[in-house]
Parts: structure tokens; C-alpha cells; sequence
């Protein structure tokens, strides 16, 4: 088991290394130039070439690239081009934000959309199924933008309930983690009642039936247990795209993570930012989907790693 | 065969449907059943012809709907089909309990072998966790696991077909029940395993002074265990017999093609020796045949096996069979 985990982390390396190709050279194919950008509107010629150099972006593409995997291997992510701090602090300043929202809305998920998918199963075909898989689609057809909205239309401005936007007590969480949820629920909800209407209509099922087991413990015991594996790859997916930071929920609701500090960096062309931030996100991913299959072995006695 | 004290389970006019979509499926047809205690009842038919719902009808283990169950279905003199839904959970693992044809399939493969068996007693018996473990180790020392304590504690994953199929069998004795349902319980194992199983399960019979419904398309297997056979075709049932009887005398065409279609070893396939087959295959039950429903297949059949259902005709105790044939010489 250790072995294993040992394994795949040091598989991530090569991923990483990877993705940092990837971004590095899409990011340098993106139009406008970076000193342009920071030295702004009125800046000379001579000034923009300063700034260039001093960013290292005169030197020819691979020649950044080698200089910034050297100080990556070194653990240094550089500093941004915008405010001059290091990415690893910009990132750090974000990332709890982000956690946050994504853990309270991962959990919202979990919470409404495994009984709903179970409720489904068992019923299926009855109005309470119907009820179910329409809120389903309507959750994952809904624009998440569109939906932060009309939660801040009702409950900050005409209930005056919660705060629009911004972070501060946990009042100021449950929109922006609601916003975020409605498209996981539904997900996880449609999986759930897939994934359940199969292992209820195995064998194991109906013997555990025959034993004469109460219905919730023959769902829950019997049924649930085996239809986890989908759920969890499911929950684990979503929780990492979360982490990756919600770009519109975050920019609809002022809310300071990790995806409005990409996507303001990108605007700036703040490249080291950008790179960092990303990065991490990776690694985040990685991780998520490593913890993913360890709980696989924990849940299903056939998956072994050794 | 303890006649005197009465049926332990008396089956009468049971008739299962399912609602499809493409119509009403009559999968059992008015099927009369009676088991004794202490006896082996062989259901013996094709694929498809009720058996299998048979069973799964007497613990109501079938979702309504698109399942109906009609009839009666006495045990001990209770209709089950009239209890409410914790009273047959009472009945289901305790008293009656069942045997499925996939070993590979029926436990499941997230639960140890020893939860799967204790969590019956639990519910069952009224023991601790700890007696239902001990009490489990037991039964499966008794179905003959070697290492029962270190077996228990496995998943299933870890079990060949034939030692899963002995925790079934653990399973399904651990509460003591009057009434085992096998459901072709040796079909899917090596047929070596199947000669192992079938005597463990005449053994525990014994011990156990369970009677049995023994679920079998092999006759071979009803010769071996049965006291009594019922032969169903198509939802229905076409012969009743004590073994013997039905092989030495077989009265219904279907049974008398069953018989003949056993391979012998020795039989030589010389002219008029090669092994009998029954012609076509069984009726779609969504389109029966008027009158018998064997009659397609049927080698002897009359013009009124075409117009009218054989009425069952009662040659003996327990000599039922269900064909013109027989109707007519008593009408003689």
C-alpha cells in the first residue's frame, strides 16, 4: 500500500512536468505582451524593454522555459509580475478560500444528492423519481452565473438575508457554496440513482431480501455500499474541478480564491501567477484523485494495491 | 413422509403475472402445490416455465409491480400472502429461506462471509454480534469449509463456486428454517462439486428436519434427492408423481420426453435408440397456445388439445397429471 502511494506520487512528475509544457508555450502563444500590459498605456518604448528584460522575456521561449523549470525543481515559483510578491504567498493567500468553497459545496452535494439519487432508485418511475431527475436536469442545465444571480436578486436583495458578496462570517459562504452545489447535486444525484437501480436489481439483493433484512438496511448495507465506486469517482472529479476554483461563482460573488486570481492574472498577463497557480491546481488534482482510488481499496475489498 | 400431521406448505391456485409493456405475462397459471414435512419436492421444467417465480412467489420476493401474486400460499396455516410487509420479513430467512442458482452472484461481494451469515442470526435469533459469529463459525464448519474462523472473515472474491455455494448453504440452515427453497442450486458448479453439494444438502436435511423444494431442470438430481416430483410446463403444472413412479411410469407426454431425452451411458445409437429430443421450444408467454399448451410439441396430440385446457385428473395420492390423454381413458 505504501509502496503504492509512493508510486504514484512520484508519477506525478512527469504529469506536472507536462502540464507545465503545455501552459508555459499556450501562454506565450496568447496575444498582447506582458510589459506592455504592466507598463501601461503611456509607457515608452524604452521603458517596455526595461520591464522585458527585467521579466526575462527577451530571451528566446525554451530558454524561459529550462530557467523555469530550474527554479521550479528548486521549489520557487517566482514572483508575480503584477505585485512583485511571490507566487507561492499570492497562491497561498487564495487557495483556503477556494478549499472552503469547495468543501462546503462538495458537502451540500454529498448531502442532498446521494438520498436524492437513493430515494429515486427506490421509487423509481413514482412522482417522487420524476421530481428528483427534473431538479436534476434543470440543476445541471442551469448557467451557474444566471442561478448566483437570481440567489442574490432573492435573498440579498429582496430578503436582505444573506450579504451578496465578498468573505467574512459564514453567511457569506452559503450563496456562493449553494451556487456551486446545484450543478454537483444534480450530478451526483443522476449517478446515485443510476448506479443504485443496477445493484439493486442484483443478486446479492435479492438473497439479502430473502434473509429477511429491513428494507432500509438491505439499501443501505447492501445495495448503497456497492454502488459507492461510481459515486466517489464522481464526488472526487467534482471536488477537484472545485478546487481548480470556481471561475463565475468566484467573480459573481466577489469571492476572493483561486480561480478570480487566475483569471485576473491571465488578464494582466501575469505569467509567473498564472503558472503557479495552475500548477498547484494540478497537483490539488492529482492528489484528489489519488485519495479517490486509496478509498476505492477501503470500500470494495476486491481492489488491492498491493 | 409425515402425511398425518398435514402440509407444511400448501400452494393453491397460485398465478403470478407480470405487467410488461408488451403485455400480460402469466408466468405461473393456477399452480396447486402441497409440501410435507420432512420431504424433498422436486419442481422439475425447461427454462422459463415457473419454476423459479414459483419460489420467489412463496416469499414474495418479486417487486409488485410489475409483479401480481394471486391464490393462496399456506405455511403452517398462514397465508403469506396475506401478512403485511414485516410479517413476511419474518418468514423470509427464519422459517422459509432460500438458495440461489449463482453462487457467484448471490453474496455479496462487499460483506465478509461471516457478516453475511450473522447479520441473518442477528435478525432472526436475537443474538449478540459475538454469539451470531460463533454461531456462524459453526454453520460453516458444518457445510464443510476447511478453516471456518479465517473463511468467515473473507469476502467472497476469495471463495471458489462450490465453497460459496456451501456458505449459501450456511446461510440459509443458520436460522433453522421448516422450509428450504433451492433454486437450481447445483446448476452453475463443476459437476463434481454438484455430487458434494447435493449430499451435504441431504445430509443437513436430515439434521435439520427441513423439508425441501428442490428447483431443478436435472433429472438426475430429482432421482437423487426428490420423494415427489411436480413437472411444469409453462406456468402450469402437467404431472404429479412419487419418484419412482414418475420414472418408471411417466403419464404425461412432456414428462415421458423429459425422460427420454436423458442421455444413458451404454445405449447404444443404433435404429430407433437415438436420444429422444422434444420437437420446438417453449411457447412465448406472451402468446400461449389455445387449449393444452404443450400441444405444439406434443407427439400424441388430439384435436381437443387444441380447443380446450386438459382438466387435471387425480390417479392417485399424489398422481395428478394434467392431459387429454388420461381424461379421456377415465371417460372410457
Amino acid at each position: 500500500m505504501l509502496q503504492y502511494v509512493i508510486k504514484r506520487l512520484l508519477s506525478t512528475v512527469p504529469v506536472l512536468i507536462g502540464i507545465s509544457l503545455l501552459l508555459f508555450f499556450m501562454l506565450r502563444m496568447l496575444p498582447g505582451d506582458p510589459a506592455q500590459v504592466l507598463a501601461g498605456q503611456m509607457a515608452t518604448q524604452e521603458d517596455i524593454e526595461r520591464i522585458r528584460h527585467q521579466l526575462g522575456l527577451d530571451r528566446p521561449v525554451y530558454v524561459q522555459y529550462v530557467l523555469f523549470l530550474g527554479r521550479l525543481a528548486k521549489f520557487d515559483l517566482g514572483r508575480s509580475a503584477r505585485t512583485q510578491n511571490p507566487v507561492i504567498q499570492e497562491v497561498w493567500a487564495r487557495l483556503p478560500n477556494t478549499m472552503l468553497l469547495a468543501g462546503v459545496a462538495i458537502t451540500l452535494a454529498c448531502l442532498f444528492g446521494i438520498p436524492a439519487g437513493i430515494i429515486s432508485a427506490v421509487r423509481p418511475y413514482t412522482w417522487l423519481d420524476y421530481l428528483v431527475t427534473s431538479t436534476a436536469l434543470f440543476g445541471i442545465s442551469m448557467p451557474v452565473f444566471w442561478l448566483g444571480l437570481m440567489l442574490v436578486v432573492i435573498f440579498s436583495v429582496m430578503l436582505q438575508w444573506l450579504p451578496a458578496g465578498g468573505m467574512g462570517s459564514w453567511k457569506h459562504v452559503i450563496l456562493p457554496s449553494v451556487t456551486l452545489a446545484a450543478f454537483v447535486v444534480a450530478f451526483i444525484a443522476r449517478m446515485t440513482r443510476s448506479t443504485m437501480m443496477e445493484t439493486l436489481s442484483q443478486d446479492y439483493t435479492t438473497t439479502a431480501r430473502s434473509k429477511g433484512l429491513q428494507e432500509s438496511v438491505v439499501i443501505i448495507k447492501h445495495a448503497l455500499k456497492n454502488a459507492l465506486i461510481p459515486i466517489i469517482t464522481v464526488v472526487g472529479l467534482q471536488f477537484g474541478m472545485l478546487l481548480g476554483g470556481a471561475v463565475l461563482t468566484e467573480t459573481v460573488f466577489a469571492w476572493p480564491g483561486l480561480g478570480r486570481l487566475i483569471v485576473d492574472s491571465i488578464l494582466a498577463r501575469d505569467y509567473p501567477v498564472i503558472q503557479g497557480a495552475i500548477l498547484i491546481f494540478g497537483l490539488l488534482y492529482i492528489l484528489v484523485n489519488l485519495i479517490v482510488d486509496l478509498i476505492y481499496a477501503w470500500v470494495d475489498p476486491r481492489i488491492r494495491y498491493d | 413422509m409425515s402425511e398425518q400431521s398435514g402440509p407444511l406448505l400448501t400452494i393453491r391456485g397460485l398465478r403470478t403475472r407480470f405487467h410488461t409493456y408488451e403485455g400480460v405475462v402469466n408466468a405461473v397459471d393456477g399452480l396447486d402445490i402441497e409440501v410435507f414435512r420432512g420431504e424433498t419436492l422436486g419442481l422439475v421444467g425447461e427454462s422459463g416455465c415457473g419454476k423459479s417465480v414459483t419460489a420467489l412467489s412463496i416469499l414474495r420476493l418479486l417487486p409488485c409491480p410489475p409483479a401480481e401474486i394471486q391464490g393462496q400460499i399456506l405455511f403452517d396455516g398462514t397465508n403469506l400472502l396475506d401478512l403485511d410487509r414485516e410479517g413476511i420479513r419474518n418468514i423470509r430467512g427464519g422459517d422459509i429461506s432460500m438458495i440461489f442458482q449463482e453462487p457467484m452472484t448471490s453474496l455479496n461481494p462487499v460483506l465478509t462471509i461471516g457478516e453475511q451469515i450473522s447479520e441473518t442470526l442477528r435478525r432472526h435469533k436475537d443474538m449478540t454480534r459475538r454469539e451470531a459469529w460463533r454461531r456462524c463459525v459453526e454453520m460453516l464448519q458444518l457445510v464443510q469449509i476447511p478453516g471456518p474462523k479465517s473463511r468467515s472473515r473473507e469476502y467472497p472474491h476469495k471463495l471458489s463456486g462450490g465453497m460459496r455455494q456451501r456458505a449459501m448453504i450456511a446461510m440459509a440452515l443458520s436460522c433453522n428454517p421448516k422450509l428450504l427453497l433451492a433454486d437450481e442450486p447445483t446448476t452453475a458448479l463443476d459437476v463434481t462439486i454438484q455430487a458434494q453439494i447435493m449430499t451435504l444438502m441431504a445430509r443437513l436435511k436430515e439434521e435439520f428436519e427441513a423439508s425441501i423444494v428442490l428447483i431443478t431442470h436435472d433429472l438426475g438430481i430429482i432421482a437423487e434427492m426428490a420423494s415427489r416430483v411436480v413437472v411444469m410446463y409453462a406456468g402450469k403444472m402437467v404431472e404429479e408423481a412419487p419418484v419412482k413412479e414418475l420414472f418408471k411410469d411417466p403419464r404425461h407426454p412432456y414428462t415421458q420426453g423429459l425422460l427420454g431425452s436423458i442421455p444413458v451411458i451404454g445405449r447404444k445409437f443404433d435404429g430407433g435408440q437415438r436420444l429422444q429430443e422434444i420437437p420446438g421450444i417453449v411457447p412465448n408467454p406472451l402468446e400461449m397456445p389455445l387449449g393444452c399448451r404443450f400441444n405444439p410439441r406434443c407427439p400424441r396430440t388430439m384435436p381437443i388439445c387444441h380447443q380446450q385446457e386438459p382438466p387435471v385428473v387425480r390417479l392417485a395420492d399424489h398422481r395428478r397429471v394434467s392431459c387429454w390423454l388420461e381424461a379421456n381413458k377415465r371417460d372410457d
